[in-house]
Protein backbone atom coordinates (compact mmCIF):
# COMPACT_ATOMS: atom_id res chain seq x y z
CA UNK A 1 0.00 0.00 0.00
CA UNK A 2 1.23 3.43 -0.82
CA UNK A 3 -0.04 4.65 2.41
CA UNK A 4 2.62 5.79 5.15
CA UNK A 5 2.22 5.43 8.50
CA UNK A 6 1.65 8.60 9.32
CA UNK A 7 -1.09 9.50 6.81
CA UNK A 8 -2.43 5.94 8.35
CA UNK A 9 -2.67 7.48 11.83
CA UNK A 10 -4.15 11.00 10.76
CA UNK A 11 -6.69 8.67 8.97
CA UNK A 12 -7.26 6.32 11.76
CA UNK A 13 -7.40 9.27 14.69
CA UNK A 14 -9.72 10.85 12.28
CA UNK A 15 -11.75 7.71 11.99
CA UNK A 16 -11.91 6.96 16.33
CA UNK A 17 -14.49 8.77 17.83
CA UNK A 18 -13.34 10.61 20.88
CA UNK A 19 -14.84 10.25 24.57
CA UNK A 20 -17.35 12.70 24.94
CA UNK A 21 -15.18 14.33 27.54
CA UNK A 22 -17.29 17.57 28.68
CA UNK A 23 -20.27 15.41 30.13
CA UNK A 24 -17.49 12.68 31.17
CA UNK A 25 -16.46 15.51 33.43
CA UNK A 26 -19.51 16.50 34.55
CA UNK A 27 -20.87 12.85 35.70
CA UNK A 28 -17.56 13.02 37.67
CA UNK A 29 -17.91 16.22 38.64
CA UNK A 30 -21.40 15.11 40.29
CA UNK A 31 -20.62 11.26 41.09
CA UNK A 32 -16.66 12.30 43.12
CA UNK A 33 -18.63 15.31 45.14
CA UNK A 34 -21.76 13.52 45.68
CA UNK A 35 -19.11 10.46 47.84
CA UNK A 36 -16.91 13.48 49.14
CA UNK A 37 -20.36 15.08 50.70
CA UNK A 38 -21.11 11.49 51.98
CA UNK A 39 -17.84 11.22 53.52
CA UNK A 40 -18.24 14.17 55.01
CA UNK A 41 -21.45 14.13 56.51
CA UNK A 42 -20.45 10.90 57.82
CA UNK A 43 -17.41 12.67 59.89
CA UNK A 44 -19.41 15.37 61.16
CA UNK A 45 -21.78 12.47 62.42
CA UNK A 46 -18.75 10.70 64.26
CA UNK A 47 -17.18 13.70 65.23
CA UNK A 48 -20.75 14.28 66.54
CA UNK A 49 -20.32 11.75 69.07
CA UNK A 50 -17.28 10.22 71.32
CA UNK A 51 -14.90 9.94 69.28
CA UNK A 52 -12.15 12.72 68.15
CA UNK A 53 -11.54 14.33 65.21
CA UNK A 54 -8.70 11.86 64.09
CA UNK A 55 -11.15 8.62 64.90
CA UNK A 56 -13.86 9.76 62.93
CA UNK A 57 -11.00 10.67 59.65
CA UNK A 58 -10.05 6.60 59.78
CA UNK A 59 -13.98 5.63 60.70
CA UNK A 60 -15.12 7.32 57.73
CA UNK A 61 -12.03 6.24 55.50
CA UNK A 62 -12.94 2.43 56.82
CA UNK A 63 -16.58 2.91 56.28
CA UNK A 64 -16.17 3.91 52.15
CA UNK A 65 -13.15 1.28 51.76
CA UNK A 66 -16.23 -1.22 53.25
CA UNK A 67 -19.05 0.14 51.32
CA UNK A 68 -16.83 -0.04 48.25
CA UNK A 69 -15.32 -3.46 48.65
CA UNK A 70 -19.15 -4.78 49.06
CA UNK A 71 -20.04 -3.42 45.96
CA UNK A 72 -17.61 -4.75 43.87
CA UNK A 73 -18.18 -8.05 45.80
CA UNK A 74 -21.52 -7.84 44.47
CA UNK A 75 -20.97 -6.17 40.96
CA UNK A 76 -22.48 -3.26 41.59
CA UNK A 77 -19.50 -0.57 41.43
CA UNK A 78 -18.47 -1.50 37.80
CA UNK A 79 -21.64 -0.33 36.37
CA UNK A 80 -21.27 2.86 38.56
CA UNK A 81 -17.98 3.80 37.41
CA UNK A 82 -18.50 3.34 34.61
CA UNK A 83 -20.83 6.05 34.32
CA UNK A 84 -18.79 8.06 37.04
CA UNK A 85 -15.42 7.60 35.68
CA UNK A 86 -12.84 9.30 37.50
CA UNK A 87 -15.72 10.14 40.00
CA UNK A 88 -15.46 6.90 41.38
CA UNK A 89 -11.80 6.30 40.71
CA UNK A 90 -10.11 9.37 42.36
CA UNK A 91 -11.83 8.66 46.11
CA UNK A 92 -10.43 5.95 48.04
CA UNK A 93 -13.27 4.07 46.14
CA UNK A 94 -10.78 3.90 43.42
CA UNK A 95 -7.96 2.26 45.65
CA UNK A 96 -10.47 -0.22 47.18
CA UNK A 97 -12.25 -1.10 44.31
CA UNK A 98 -8.81 -1.93 42.30
CA UNK A 99 -7.85 -4.31 45.14
CA UNK A 100 -11.15 -6.33 45.47
CA UNK A 101 -11.41 -6.90 41.85
CA UNK A 102 -8.23 -8.05 41.39
CA UNK A 103 -8.70 -10.20 44.38
CA UNK A 104 -11.85 -11.82 43.01
CA UNK A 105 -10.38 -12.82 40.00
CA UNK A 106 -7.63 -14.29 40.46
CA UNK A 107 -8.86 -16.07 43.19
CA UNK A 108 -8.96 -19.15 41.13
CA UNK A 109 -5.47 -19.65 40.92
CA UNK A 110 -5.35 -20.01 44.70
CA UNK A 111 -5.65 -18.12 47.75
CA UNK A 112 -1.50 -17.42 48.08
CA UNK A 113 -0.22 -16.73 44.43
CA UNK A 114 -3.87 -15.70 43.39
CA UNK A 115 -5.97 -13.68 45.67
CA UNK A 116 -3.08 -12.47 47.64
CA UNK A 117 -0.35 -11.85 45.28
CA UNK A 118 -2.70 -10.35 42.22
CA UNK A 119 -3.83 -8.12 44.54
CA UNK A 120 -1.92 -4.95 44.66
CA UNK A 121 -1.67 -5.41 40.52
CA UNK A 122 -3.56 -2.28 39.67
CA UNK A 123 -2.84 -0.51 43.19
CA UNK A 124 0.56 -1.58 43.61
CA UNK A 125 1.83 1.17 41.40
CA UNK A 126 -0.29 3.70 43.37
CA UNK A 127 1.14 2.74 46.43
CA UNK A 128 4.95 2.80 45.42
CA UNK A 129 4.27 6.18 43.91
CA UNK A 130 2.10 7.53 46.91
CA UNK A 131 4.81 6.33 49.45
CA UNK A 132 7.91 7.44 47.46
CA UNK A 133 5.95 11.59 47.38
CA UNK A 134 5.28 11.13 50.76
CA UNK A 135 9.22 10.48 51.41
CA UNK A 136 10.48 13.18 49.35
CA UNK A 137 8.16 15.60 51.21
CA UNK A 138 8.87 14.44 54.31
CA UNK A 139 12.62 14.94 53.43
CA UNK A 140 11.90 18.66 51.99
CA UNK A 141 9.71 19.44 55.28
CA UNK A 142 12.57 17.87 57.33
CA UNK A 143 16.11 19.42 56.01
CA UNK A 144 14.03 22.91 55.25
CA UNK A 145 12.59 22.86 58.65
CA UNK A 146 9.13 24.26 57.32
CA UNK A 147 7.55 23.64 60.14
CA UNK B 1 -2.64 -30.58 -6.16
CA UNK B 2 -3.62 -27.06 -5.31
CA UNK B 3 -2.98 -24.50 -8.01
CA UNK B 4 -1.32 -21.33 -7.14
CA UNK B 5 -2.07 -17.97 -8.36
CA UNK B 6 0.52 -15.37 -6.96
CA UNK B 7 -0.34 -16.33 -3.18
CA UNK B 8 -3.87 -17.29 -3.62
CA UNK B 9 -4.12 -21.15 -3.61
CA UNK B 10 -7.36 -22.71 -5.49
CA UNK B 11 -8.01 -25.82 -3.59
CA UNK B 12 -8.74 -29.14 -6.38
CA UNK B 13 -10.50 -31.09 -3.40
CA UNK B 14 -13.11 -28.59 -3.22
CA UNK B 15 -13.43 -29.13 1.03
CA UNK B 16 -16.73 -29.00 1.66
CA UNK B 17 -18.68 -27.79 5.16
CA UNK B 18 -20.84 -31.09 6.35
CA UNK B 19 -21.82 -29.15 9.43
CA UNK B 20 -20.89 -26.04 11.56
CA UNK B 21 -22.43 -25.39 14.36
CA UNK B 22 -21.99 -22.39 16.98
CA UNK B 23 -23.20 -21.92 20.74
CA UNK B 24 -22.83 -18.88 22.23
CA UNK B 25 -23.57 -16.76 25.90
CA UNK B 26 -26.46 -14.60 27.04
CA UNK B 27 -25.55 -10.98 25.43
CA UNK B 28 -24.29 -12.87 21.67
CA UNK B 29 -28.03 -14.89 22.31
CA UNK B 30 -29.96 -11.14 22.71
CA UNK B 31 -27.99 -9.85 19.73
CA UNK B 32 -29.51 -9.45 16.24
CA UNK B 33 -28.17 -12.90 15.57
CA UNK B 34 -29.70 -14.63 18.16
CA UNK B 35 -31.94 -17.56 16.71
CA UNK B 36 -29.17 -18.31 14.43
CA UNK B 37 -26.95 -20.05 17.07
CA UNK B 38 -27.68 -23.61 18.13
CA UNK B 39 -27.44 -23.32 21.68
CA UNK B 40 -27.28 -20.12 23.92
CA UNK B 41 -26.02 -20.12 27.83
CA UNK B 42 -27.59 -18.08 29.87
CA UNK B 43 -24.96 -18.87 32.44
CA UNK B 44 -21.78 -17.22 31.63
CA UNK B 45 -19.85 -19.67 34.29
CA UNK B 46 -21.11 -22.39 32.09
CA UNK B 47 -21.28 -23.72 35.87
CA UNK B 48 -17.98 -23.93 35.84
CA UNK B 49 -15.24 -22.39 38.61
CA UNK B 50 -12.94 -20.50 36.16
CA UNK B 51 -13.22 -18.40 33.25
CA UNK B 52 -11.05 -20.66 31.55
CA UNK B 53 -12.78 -23.64 32.09
CA UNK B 54 -15.87 -22.07 30.78
CA UNK B 55 -14.10 -21.36 27.24
CA UNK B 56 -13.03 -24.40 27.03
CA UNK B 57 -16.29 -25.98 27.42
CA UNK B 58 -18.10 -23.45 25.31
CA UNK B 59 -15.47 -25.25 22.57
CA UNK B 60 -16.24 -28.67 23.47
CA UNK B 61 -19.85 -28.16 23.07
CA UNK B 62 -19.31 -26.81 20.18
CA UNK B 63 -17.66 -29.46 18.67
CA UNK B 64 -20.14 -32.10 20.08
CA UNK B 65 -22.93 -29.86 18.16
CA UNK B 66 -21.37 -30.22 15.00
CA UNK B 67 -20.67 -33.56 15.46
CA UNK B 68 -23.67 -34.61 16.05
CA UNK B 69 -25.49 -32.09 13.09
CA UNK B 70 -23.26 -33.88 10.66
CA UNK B 71 -24.36 -37.27 11.98
CA UNK B 72 -20.92 -37.91 12.37
CA UNK B 73 -18.68 -40.01 15.11
CA UNK B 74 -15.56 -38.60 16.44
CA UNK B 75 -13.92 -41.75 15.15
CA UNK B 76 -14.53 -40.06 11.76
CA UNK B 77 -13.03 -36.89 11.99
CA UNK B 78 -8.86 -37.26 11.60
CA UNK B 79 -7.63 -33.86 12.84
CA UNK B 80 -8.88 -30.90 14.68
CA UNK B 81 -7.28 -27.21 14.17
CA UNK B 82 -8.57 -25.34 16.78
CA UNK B 83 -7.01 -22.24 18.33
CA UNK B 84 -8.16 -19.37 21.16
CA UNK B 85 -6.62 -16.33 22.50
CA UNK B 86 -6.15 -18.01 26.06
CA UNK B 87 -2.14 -18.17 26.37
CA UNK B 88 -0.75 -21.37 25.08
CA UNK B 89 -4.21 -21.98 23.98
CA UNK B 90 -5.46 -23.39 26.58
CA UNK B 91 -9.45 -22.79 25.95
CA UNK B 92 -8.62 -25.32 22.75
CA UNK B 93 -6.49 -27.76 24.13
CA UNK B 94 -8.38 -28.24 27.20
CA UNK B 95 -11.66 -28.15 25.52
CA UNK B 96 -10.88 -31.34 23.24
CA UNK B 97 -8.40 -33.06 25.39
CA UNK B 98 -11.18 -35.71 25.78
CA UNK B 99 -11.97 -36.03 21.82
CA UNK B 100 -9.17 -38.25 21.46
CA UNK B 101 -8.72 -37.00 18.21
CA UNK B 102 -5.62 -35.62 16.49
CA UNK B 103 -4.95 -32.13 17.54
CA UNK B 104 -3.54 -29.11 15.56
CA UNK B 105 -3.29 -26.05 17.98
CA UNK B 106 -2.97 -22.64 15.79
CA UNK B 107 -2.83 -19.16 17.01
CA UNK B 108 -4.14 -16.09 14.67
CA UNK B 109 -5.88 -14.04 17.52
CA UNK B 110 -9.13 -13.79 16.02
CA UNK B 111 -8.12 -14.17 12.77
CA UNK B 112 -8.11 -17.85 14.20
CA UNK B 113 -11.55 -19.35 12.46
CA UNK B 114 -9.96 -18.56 8.88
CA UNK B 115 -6.60 -19.94 10.07
CA UNK B 116 -7.99 -22.91 11.19
CA UNK B 117 -10.09 -23.47 8.09
CA UNK B 118 -7.08 -22.57 5.42
CA UNK B 119 -5.00 -25.46 7.84
CA UNK B 120 -7.61 -27.74 7.71
CA UNK B 121 -8.67 -27.44 3.69
CA UNK B 122 -5.10 -27.80 3.02
CA UNK B 123 -4.88 -30.94 4.85
CA UNK B 124 -7.53 -32.42 3.12
CA UNK B 125 -6.22 -31.08 -0.20
CA UNK B 126 -3.09 -33.36 0.65
CA UNK B 127 -5.07 -36.18 0.36
CA UNK B 128 -4.19 -37.65 3.88
CA UNK B 129 -6.80 -36.50 5.61
CA UNK B 130 -10.72 -36.83 4.86
CA UNK B 131 -12.38 -35.37 7.35
CA UNK B 132 -11.10 -32.29 9.60
CA UNK B 133 -12.87 -29.93 12.19
CA UNK B 134 -11.92 -26.48 12.37
CA UNK B 135 -12.91 -24.39 15.05
CA UNK B 136 -12.27 -21.70 17.17
CA UNK B 137 -13.45 -19.91 20.77
CA UNK B 138 -13.24 -16.68 23.09
CA UNK B 139 -14.73 -15.77 26.17
CA UNK B 140 -15.65 -12.18 27.42
CA UNK B 141 -14.48 -12.71 30.82
CA UNK B 142 -11.38 -14.87 29.97
CA UNK B 143 -9.98 -12.26 27.19
CA UNK B 144 -10.50 -9.11 29.65
CA UNK B 145 -8.60 -11.32 32.62
CA UNK B 146 -5.87 -11.59 30.57
CA UNK B 147 -5.35 -8.58 28.19
CA UNK B 148 -6.90 -5.61 30.18
CA UNK B 149 -8.48 -5.55 33.35
CA UNK B 150 -10.26 -7.70 35.99
CA UNK B 151 -14.39 -7.99 35.12
CA UNK B 152 -15.16 -5.76 38.28
CA UNK B 153 -12.99 -3.02 37.93
CA UNK B 154 -14.57 0.30 37.90
CA UNK B 155 -12.96 2.07 34.67
CA UNK B 156 -14.41 3.30 31.17
CA UNK B 157 -13.87 2.07 27.77
CA UNK B 158 -12.86 4.54 25.30
CA UNK B 159 -15.71 4.58 22.15
CA UNK B 160 -13.42 2.50 20.25
CA UNK B 161 -12.69 -0.30 22.59
CA UNK B 162 -14.69 -3.60 21.25
CA UNK B 163 -16.35 -6.67 23.35
CA UNK B 164 -15.31 -9.57 23.10
CA UNK B 165 -17.79 -12.57 21.95
CA UNK B 166 -18.42 -15.36 24.45
CA UNK B 167 -18.49 -17.98 22.12
CA UNK B 168 -17.41 -21.02 19.93
CA UNK B 169 -17.49 -21.99 16.29
CA UNK B 170 -16.78 -25.13 14.83
CA UNK B 171 -17.29 -26.94 11.31
CA UNK B 172 -16.62 -29.91 9.70
CA UNK B 173 -15.05 -29.96 6.46
CA UNK B 174 -14.51 -33.01 3.96
CA UNK B 175 -14.32 -33.97 0.29
CA UNK B 176 -16.66 -36.19 -1.51
CA UNK B 177 -19.42 -35.31 0.51
CA UNK B 178 -23.14 -33.71 -0.87
CA UNK B 179 -23.05 -31.77 -3.38
CA UNK B 180 -25.12 -28.98 -1.78
CA UNK B 181 -23.48 -27.91 1.00
CA UNK B 182 -21.31 -25.00 0.45
CA UNK B 183 -17.63 -25.41 -0.26
CA UNK B 184 -14.30 -23.80 0.01
CA UNK B 185 -13.06 -22.17 -3.37
CA UNK B 186 -9.37 -20.73 -2.91
CA UNK B 187 -7.70 -19.65 0.22
CA UNK B 188 -5.59 -16.52 0.92
CA UNK B 189 -3.07 -16.56 4.01
CA UNK B 190 -2.53 -12.90 5.14
CA UNK B 191 0.16 -11.11 5.34
CA UNK B 192 1.39 -8.66 8.29
CA UNK B 193 0.75 -5.23 8.07
CA UNK B 194 1.69 -3.02 10.61
CA UNK B 195 1.06 0.47 10.24
CA UNK B 196 2.26 1.68 14.00
CA UNK B 197 -1.18 1.44 15.91
CA UNK B 198 -0.24 1.24 19.66
CA UNK B 199 -3.54 1.80 21.24
CA UNK B 200 -4.99 -1.91 22.09
CA UNK B 201 -8.35 -0.16 22.59
CA UNK B 202 -8.51 0.30 18.94
CA UNK B 203 -7.91 -2.58 17.48
CA UNK B 204 -10.19 -2.05 14.21
CA UNK B 205 -7.70 0.33 13.04
CA UNK B 206 -4.93 -1.72 13.65
CA UNK B 207 -5.84 -4.99 11.79
CA UNK B 208 -7.73 -2.86 8.51
CA UNK B 209 -4.65 -2.42 6.16
CA UNK B 210 -4.38 -6.60 6.85
CA UNK B 211 -7.77 -6.92 5.68
CA UNK B 212 -7.34 -4.24 3.09
CA UNK B 213 -3.68 -5.90 1.46
CA UNK B 214 -5.64 -9.18 1.79
CA UNK B 215 -8.37 -8.81 -0.03
CA UNK B 216 -6.70 -6.61 -2.73
CA UNK B 217 -4.18 -9.49 -2.76
CA UNK B 218 -6.62 -11.81 -3.36
CA UNK B 219 -8.44 -9.47 -6.24
CA UNK B 220 -5.35 -9.21 -8.03
CA UNK B 221 -4.67 -12.97 -7.67
CA UNK B 222 -7.97 -13.85 -9.20
CA UNK B 223 -8.63 -10.61 -11.76
CA UNK B 224 -11.94 -10.01 -9.91
CA UNK B 225 -13.61 -7.02 -8.00
CA UNK B 226 -15.43 -6.47 -5.07
CA UNK B 227 -19.06 -6.69 -6.88
CA UNK B 228 -18.53 -9.97 -8.43
CA UNK B 229 -19.28 -11.46 -4.88
CA UNK B 230 -22.42 -11.79 -2.77
CA UNK B 231 -20.63 -10.43 0.15
CA UNK B 232 -16.94 -9.50 1.61
CA UNK B 233 -17.36 -10.55 5.02
CA UNK B 234 -14.76 -9.53 7.82
CA UNK B 235 -14.37 -10.64 11.11
CA UNK B 236 -14.18 -8.16 13.92
CA UNK B 237 -13.24 -4.75 12.78
CA UNK B 238 -15.95 -3.09 14.50
CA UNK B 239 -17.58 0.48 12.97
CA UNK B 240 -13.72 2.36 13.35
CA UNK B 241 -11.88 -0.57 10.99
CA UNK B 242 -14.50 -0.85 9.12
CA UNK B 243 -15.03 2.74 7.86
CA UNK B 244 -11.04 2.53 7.94
CA UNK B 245 -11.04 -0.40 5.17
CA UNK B 246 -13.52 1.56 2.85
CA UNK B 247 -11.48 4.58 3.25
CA UNK B 248 -8.00 2.58 2.39
CA UNK B 249 -10.01 1.28 -0.90
CA UNK B 250 -11.51 4.18 -1.67
CA UNK B 251 -7.71 6.24 -1.46
CA UNK B 252 -5.82 3.55 -3.04
CA UNK B 253 -7.67 1.64 -5.52
CA UNK B 254 -10.97 3.94 -6.37
CA UNK B 255 -13.09 1.31 -5.15
CA UNK B 256 -16.15 1.51 -2.76
CA UNK B 257 -16.96 -1.60 -0.98
CA UNK B 258 -19.13 -0.51 1.02
CA UNK B 259 -22.16 -1.83 -0.55
CA UNK B 260 -20.38 -5.18 -0.81
CA UNK B 261 -18.90 -5.27 2.60
CA UNK B 262 -20.05 -6.63 6.48
CA UNK B 263 -18.01 -7.46 9.41
CA UNK B 264 -19.33 -9.79 11.71
CA UNK B 265 -18.58 -7.82 15.00
CA UNK B 266 -21.42 -5.27 13.77
CA UNK B 267 -23.47 -8.24 12.62
CA UNK B 268 -23.44 -9.94 16.14
CA UNK B 269 -24.94 -6.96 18.91
CA UNK B 270 -27.21 -3.90 18.32
CA UNK B 271 -24.04 -1.58 19.40
CA UNK B 272 -26.85 0.85 20.57
CA UNK B 273 -28.78 -1.31 23.08
CA UNK B 274 -26.28 -4.02 23.76
CA UNK B 275 -23.08 -1.02 24.83
CA UNK B 276 -20.63 -2.56 23.01
CA UNK B 277 -18.62 0.70 21.89
CA UNK B 278 -17.30 -0.36 18.03
CA UNK B 279 -18.98 -3.53 18.13
CA UNK B 280 -18.06 -7.21 18.63
CA UNK B 281 -14.58 -8.52 18.47
CA UNK B 282 -12.68 -11.62 19.53
CA UNK B 283 -12.03 -15.58 17.53
CA UNK B 284 -15.38 -16.33 18.59
CA UNK B 285 -16.84 -12.79 16.30
CA UNK B 286 -15.93 -14.31 13.13
CA UNK B 287 -15.97 -18.04 14.42
CA UNK B 288 -19.77 -18.01 15.69
CA UNK B 289 -21.14 -15.75 12.58
CA UNK B 290 -19.93 -17.75 9.91
CA UNK B 291 -20.91 -21.10 11.50
CA UNK B 292 -24.37 -20.39 11.74
CA UNK B 293 -25.80 -17.25 10.13
CA UNK B 294 -23.48 -17.18 7.23
CA UNK B 295 -22.97 -21.10 6.33
CA UNK B 296 -26.97 -21.50 6.87
CA UNK B 297 -27.83 -18.82 4.52
CA UNK B 298 -25.93 -20.49 2.03
CA UNK B 299 -26.89 -23.91 2.27
CA UNK B 300 -29.97 -21.75 2.14
CA UNK B 301 -29.47 -20.27 -1.01
CA UNK B 302 -29.09 -16.69 -0.04
CA UNK B 303 -25.57 -16.04 -0.96
CA UNK B 304 -23.94 -17.99 -3.35
CA UNK B 305 -20.03 -16.68 -3.77
CA UNK B 306 -18.54 -14.82 -0.82
CA UNK B 307 -15.33 -13.63 0.78
CA UNK B 308 -14.32 -14.64 4.21
CA UNK B 309 -11.62 -12.47 6.04
CA UNK B 310 -10.57 -13.27 9.61
CA UNK B 311 -9.05 -10.43 11.06
CA UNK B 312 -6.15 -10.69 14.13
CA UNK B 313 -4.49 -8.22 16.19
CA UNK B 314 -1.05 -9.71 16.84
CA UNK B 315 0.01 -8.14 19.47
CA UNK B 316 0.21 -9.53 23.31
CA UNK B 317 0.22 -7.67 26.94
CA UNK B 318 4.25 -8.00 27.52
CA UNK B 319 4.20 -6.07 23.71
CA UNK B 320 1.44 -4.04 24.41
CA UNK B 321 3.58 -2.92 27.98
CA UNK B 322 6.76 -2.70 25.92
CA UNK B 323 5.44 -0.02 23.68
CA UNK B 324 5.33 -2.50 20.69
CA UNK B 325 3.00 -0.99 17.58
CA UNK B 326 0.01 -4.30 16.99
CA UNK B 327 0.61 -5.97 13.93
CA UNK B 328 -2.22 -7.01 12.10
CA UNK B 329 -3.17 -10.26 9.95
CA UNK B 330 -6.18 -11.31 7.54
CA UNK B 331 -6.62 -14.67 6.60
CA UNK B 332 -9.06 -15.18 3.54
CA UNK B 333 -11.42 -18.08 2.34
CA UNK B 334 -13.68 -17.70 -1.01
CA UNK B 335 -16.59 -20.06 -0.24
CA UNK B 336 -19.16 -20.42 -2.57
CA UNK B 337 -22.77 -22.59 -2.73
CA UNK B 338 -22.93 -25.83 -3.32
CA UNK B 339 -24.03 -26.98 -6.97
Amino acid sequence: MSISKEEYDSMAKKASPNSPVFLDCVKAFLFGGAICAFGEGLMQWFTGTAMTLEESRALTTSVLIIITALLTAFGVFDTIAKHAGAGTMVPITGFANSIVCAALEFQTEGRILGTAAQMFSIAGPVIVFGCSAASLYGFIIYFFGLY
Amino acid sequence: MAERKGKTIILQSKPRFIGNAAVVGKKEGEGPLGKEFDEVFTDTTMGEDSWEKSESLLLKKAVEKVLQKSAADKSEVDMICSGDLLNQCIGSSFGIRDFNIPFCGVYGACSTMALSLCIASLMIESGGFERCIAATSSHFCSAEKQFRKPLEYGGQRPPSAQWTVTGAGAALIGKNQSTVSPYIDKIHMGTIQDFGITDSNNMGAAMAPAAKKTISDFLRDTGTKPSDYDMILTGDLGSVGSELLHQLFLREDGLDISAVHKDCGLMIYDRESQDVHAGGSGCGCSGTVLCSYILNSMRAGKFSNILFIATGALMSTVSSLQGESIPGIAHLLNIRKGE
